[in-house]
């Protein structure tokens, strides 16, 4: 069990995200049992545990892509999708949970990047439509975080021309252009091919030495413990070990933790 | 050590002589080929020399007013019967995919009644069984005697209209099934995407889904819309002034049948060529995309 330290919340900012109590039932499995858990500004938290234990779940529920059953879940003060009255969470409209997405930028494990539409189209296509800026203005900001993430000379091309490891790092450029406050990452290097990953981690390592919050769900340990300011073991629907990734991931006190970690590094 | 290297460089060496390939000869192929071009020109030649067939009255009628008001016509019921078939279509097929059981159950009802039955037999319940159970079409407000409007169906329900009915409610239950089936062939990531970089639902159909659906359906939708161009024929039975309807009238009266057929078959030869290479320019212009990698500029 994880209690984020509530005594030293008076003293540091608000925490873009934080969780209290947070549940989900999805069918009849209860997949999220509990969360608390609080991201701070700047920092890079990774999420980590077994399939199933609930870690892509709780990252789907931050930006609204999935509900929650029970609990508190705030981005940057506000709950995502709901509106709290009288002690109950109202699902908002469409319109308002869409302007408190665009606060937060996604990266998906299959890219989802939108093969009908050019590489600078996929990354102008939020900042114009739904930020109202003008071409010239989203060309130019898409034109620099594309050369940011090394794809300057794809611009013209279409996804379906480029490699996993350039299409993923479109997705980032594509979600950093709406200027989120906080990025997640769900498993964003697992569809890879293993010598396209390294490209990857790069950027997202970039990004994260920015300054930008992040949270990062991946099974890459040697990137977790380089690029994590906090590393949550989760099991069983639970945050069962949380803390500096030396500590949870080079003396890890949870049994379920420790044999996590076999697996995955034998 | 070197006469042994230079002996084995010397075995190495290819033939002087390039070898030429010989293809395979396809005797068989060249004699089936000529046996049916000569079956075909004895044929012609045959046809050709029937007197009871006056040649000349097939340039003649091609570009006759009456023909070419029937293809007039024939356009016209097809892409407007197209253009509502589509608008039933995504409509009906968003019903079917809202999840709200009644609406899937009407929708489902319906593409079975529309698909189920024949076209001609819906061409001629909408002409003439309608006009003859409703009569009159009114309209009133209830419990108070007040009559907002009340037309003999005839003025309302036209040889056109009931065409136009016709066709469309039937090609919008093909179109439903095609749209359906083009929203389902979209990945759930690229909603997902959208909606996480805060795209409104709205939004998200407009410049996400809808492009990616239009660009599945477009091939189907063509082969429909060759198909409608067609069946607008079956139209003649109420006739209604199309193509195949203006050229009954014309044959009824000078017995031209066999050359007035002919200008018929050339006019739908036309049009449904015209519209095949459209879908071909439409399809080549969406695959944007989809083709082989362009790479950078």
């Amino acid at each position: 069990m994880v209690l984020p330290n509530d005594s030293a919340s008076g003293v540091s900012p608000m925490p873009v995200v934080s969780a209290r109590g947070v549940h989900k039932t999805l069918g009849k499995t209860e997949v999220l049992k509990g969360i608390d858990l609080d991201v701070q500004a700047g920092k890079t938290v990774v999420f980590m545990g077994g399939s199933g234990s609930g870690k892509t779940t709780l990252l789907r529920c931050i930006n609204h892509l999935a509900t929650i059953d029970r609990g508190r879940l705030l981005v940057d003060g506000d709950p995502v999708g709901y509106a709290e009255r009288d002690g109950k969470l109202f699902e908002l409209r469409g319109a308002e949970i869409a302007r408190r997405r665009a606060k937060i930028g996604m990266v998906f494990q299959h890219f989802n990047l939108f093969p009908h539409l050019t590489v600078l189209e996929n990354v102008t296509l939020a900042p114009r439509k739904v930020k109202g800026l003008t071409a010239k203005e989203a060309e130019e900001l898409a034109a620099g975080l594309l050369t940011r993430v090394k794809l300057g000379d794809k611009l013209g091309s279409y996804p379906s021309s480029l490699s996993g490891g350039q299409q993923q790092r479109v997705a980032i450029a594509r979600a950093l252009a709406m200027k989120p406050i906080l990025m997640l990452f769900d498993e964003p290097t697992s569809a890879l091919d293993p010598e396209l990953v390294g490209e990857v981690l790069d950027v997202i390592r970039e990004v994260s030495d920015s300054g930008m919050t992040s949270i990062i769900v991946t099974h890459e340990v040697g990137f977790a413990r380089e690029v994590a300011d906090d590393v949550a073991f989760m099991s069983g629907g639970k945050v069962v070990e949380f803390g500096a990734p030396d500590q949870v991931l080079g003396a890890p006190k949870d049994d379920r933790t420790k044999a996590f970690l076999q697996r995955v590094l034998s | 050590m070197p006469r042994k290297t230079l002996v084995e460089a010397k075995t190495r060496e290819p033939p002087s002589q390039e070898l030429i390939v010989v293809p395979q000869k396809h005797i068989g192929r060249w004699s089936l080929a000529a046996a049916v071009i000569l079956a075909i020109s004895w044929l012609g030649y045959n046809v050709s020399t029937i007197s009871v067939i006056d040649y000349g009255a097939i340039p003649r009628y091609l570009f006759n007013a009456s023909i070419l008001q029937g293809v007039l016509l024939t356009v016209e019921l097809a892409v407007i019967a197209q253009v509502i078939g589509v608008i039933i279509g995504i409509v009906l097929s968003a019903a079917k995919l809202s999840g709200n059981p009644v609406l899937v159950w009407l929708v489902t009802a319906y593409v079975w009644v529309f698909r189920g039955s024949p076209l001609i037999l819906q061409i001629l319940f909408w002409y003439n069984g309608i006009l003859l159970v409703f009569p009159r079409i009114a309209l009133k407000v209830p419990f108070i005697d007040w009559t907002l409007f009340d037309i003999p169906t005839s003025s309302i329900l036209t040889v056109f209209v009931a065409s136009l009915l016709a066709l469309s409610l039937n090609q919008g239950a093909y179109m439903a099934e095609i749209v359906r089936g083009g929203i389902l062939a979209v990945d759930r990531g690229q909603m997902e995407a959208s909606n996480a970089l805060g795209l409104t639902g709205l939004k998200t159909f407009r410049y996400v889904l809808m492009p990616q659906v239009i660009r599945v359906i477009i091939p189907p939708t063509g082969n429909q819309f060759l198909s409608m161009i067609k069946d607008t024929s079956l139209i003649s039975v109420i006739a209604g002034g199309e193509l195949l309807t203006t050229v009954r009238d014309i044959y009824s009266t000078n017995s031209l049948i066999f050359e007035l057929l002919a200008v018929a078959c050339f006019w739908y030869l036309v049009l449904t060529s015209i519209a095949y290479a459209g879908q071909h320019a439409i399809e080549r212009r969406l695959a944007r995309g989809h083709l082989p990698a362009t790479g950078g500029f």
